[in-house]
């Protein structure tokens, strides 16, 4: 299904998350349970904030940084 | 958000020291904070000569580069460990590894544990069932080994592995929850040398992990990012997925836990339940390195019966 322009796209280890455009990376992210502290995100190879609000379209590539394989999604609720 | 130094844009903040930076202030600030804890923790000098243990992830490559960047000599000690797991695992990390050192003109040494000892890591531990299925105990024991050898034999003054405080703080929960003393009487950034054993120092012993990899990335460090494949499930991921879990909510946490435990050790909190054995160290009739029994060591009477038992597989 086509998704609306309004959507913005988290990538991690191959797993793509929608979210929202406008919510901050750091809103982003703990809506799909991912611990802030075990990701850098980057867009088009330049890191970002945490407080960077998703434009539309955006395609946020998170970096894991936790040891330990696909281990970066912690307490999925 | 803008670096608190210049106001340009800032690539990462920093929620523990309330500290956001700028790509060229945050790859400065890394050396800086990095050469503070070396003064701090009475690590190493200026004269000494010093053995990096490299694993082609992105702290020990991290640590390499910053150790040069301050001007102190040191070279890199790889170990082949014969990992695949199905991504040539260890391939990749020796490629990254003299990837790193050839491009900067260091000097890398290479060992390889099916070359110099006869079988490569899993098969060594499946051989003599150690370790409940996972290599890890049999992997960890013989690093250890080889990277004290490698340094002794080299005549290095330090042994500088890139642990940071996610590893550290990690460490320190898991010997907190099984209130095991005698780790806790020892951790710390550094290890002192005693006979045949040389001093190892932990100089990212501050460092969040989310540092480092930061530092990685701008500074265009390629490094190995899988992780070893035995090492999904193990607990001290869980350890440090439930320590994030804590920081998230309350930044710093991870970091004045560590901080805290290196107060109370400093002020003797475990200064009674030090190892007992600590004195009296045995040198290894095989190797000549030093083990708590008298008698061979367990990495010699490891890698002996490794051997005898690939023989009658033959």
């Amino acid at each position: 299904m086509e998704k609306d322009d309004k959507t913005a796209y988290l990538v991690l280890r191959g797993d793509r998350f929608e979210v929202p455009s406008g919510m901050t990376i750091r809103a982003a992210l703990q809506r799909h349970a991912i611990s802030p502290e075990s990701v850098i995100a980057t867009r088009q190879g330049q890191m970002l904030t945490n407080d960077e609000r998703l434009a539309p379209g955006d395609e946020i590539k998170l970096v894991a940084v936790i040891s330990g394989g696909a281990a970066s999604r912690i307490f999925p609720s | 958000m803008k670096c608190r130094k210049c106001q340009r844009k800032a690539v990462i903040n920093m929620r523990q020291h309330k500290l956001s930076l700028c790509a060229e202030h945050y790859t400065d600030w890394i050396p800086d904070q990095t050469q503070r804890f070396i003064e701090k923790y009475a690590m190493f000098g200026r004269q000494d000569r010093i053995l990096v243990a490299v694993s082609g992830g992105k702290d020990s490559l991290a640590l390499w580069d910053v150790l040069t960047k301050l001007g102190y000599e040191a070279d890199g000690l790889y170990i082949g460990l014969g990992i695949d797991g199905g991504i040539g695992y260890s391939d990749q990390s020796k490629s990254f590894c003299e990837i790193f050192a050839a491009a900067r003109g260091l000097n890398l040494q290479v060992y390889d544990v099916a070359d110099r000892l006869g079988a490569p890591i899993p098969l060594a531990a499946d051989s003599v069932h150690r370790g409940r299925g996972r290599p890890c105990s049999v992997c960890g024991m013989s690093r250890r080994h080889i990277m004290n050898a490698a340094a002794v034999d080299g005549g290095y003054d330090v042994l500088a592995t890139g642990h940071n405080l996610d590893d550290e703080a990690a460490t320190l929960f898991g010997n907190t929850l099984h209130w095991s003393l005698e780790h806790l009487a020892r951790q710390g950034p550094v290890l002192e040398a005693r006979t045949g054993l040389v001093r190892k120092v932990k100089p990212f012993c501050r460092f969040y992990e989310r540092e480092t990899a930061a530092y990685a990335l701008l500074r265009s460090i390629d490094y190995v990012y899988d992780e070893c494949p035995h090492s999904e499930g193990a607990k001290s991921i869980y350890y440090k997925q439930t320590l994030n879990k804590m920081e998230d909510e309350r930044p710093g946490t991870k970091l004045h836990f560590y901080l805290s435990y290196l107060a109370a050790k400093g002020q003797g909190a475990f200064a009674e339940t030090a190892d007992p054995g600590a004195e009296r160290l045995h040198p290894c009739p095989t190797c000549g390195q030093p083990t708590t029994a008298p008698g061979e060591c367990a990495f010699c009477r490891t890698w002996d019966q490794v051997r005898e038992r690939s023989a009658l597989l033959l």
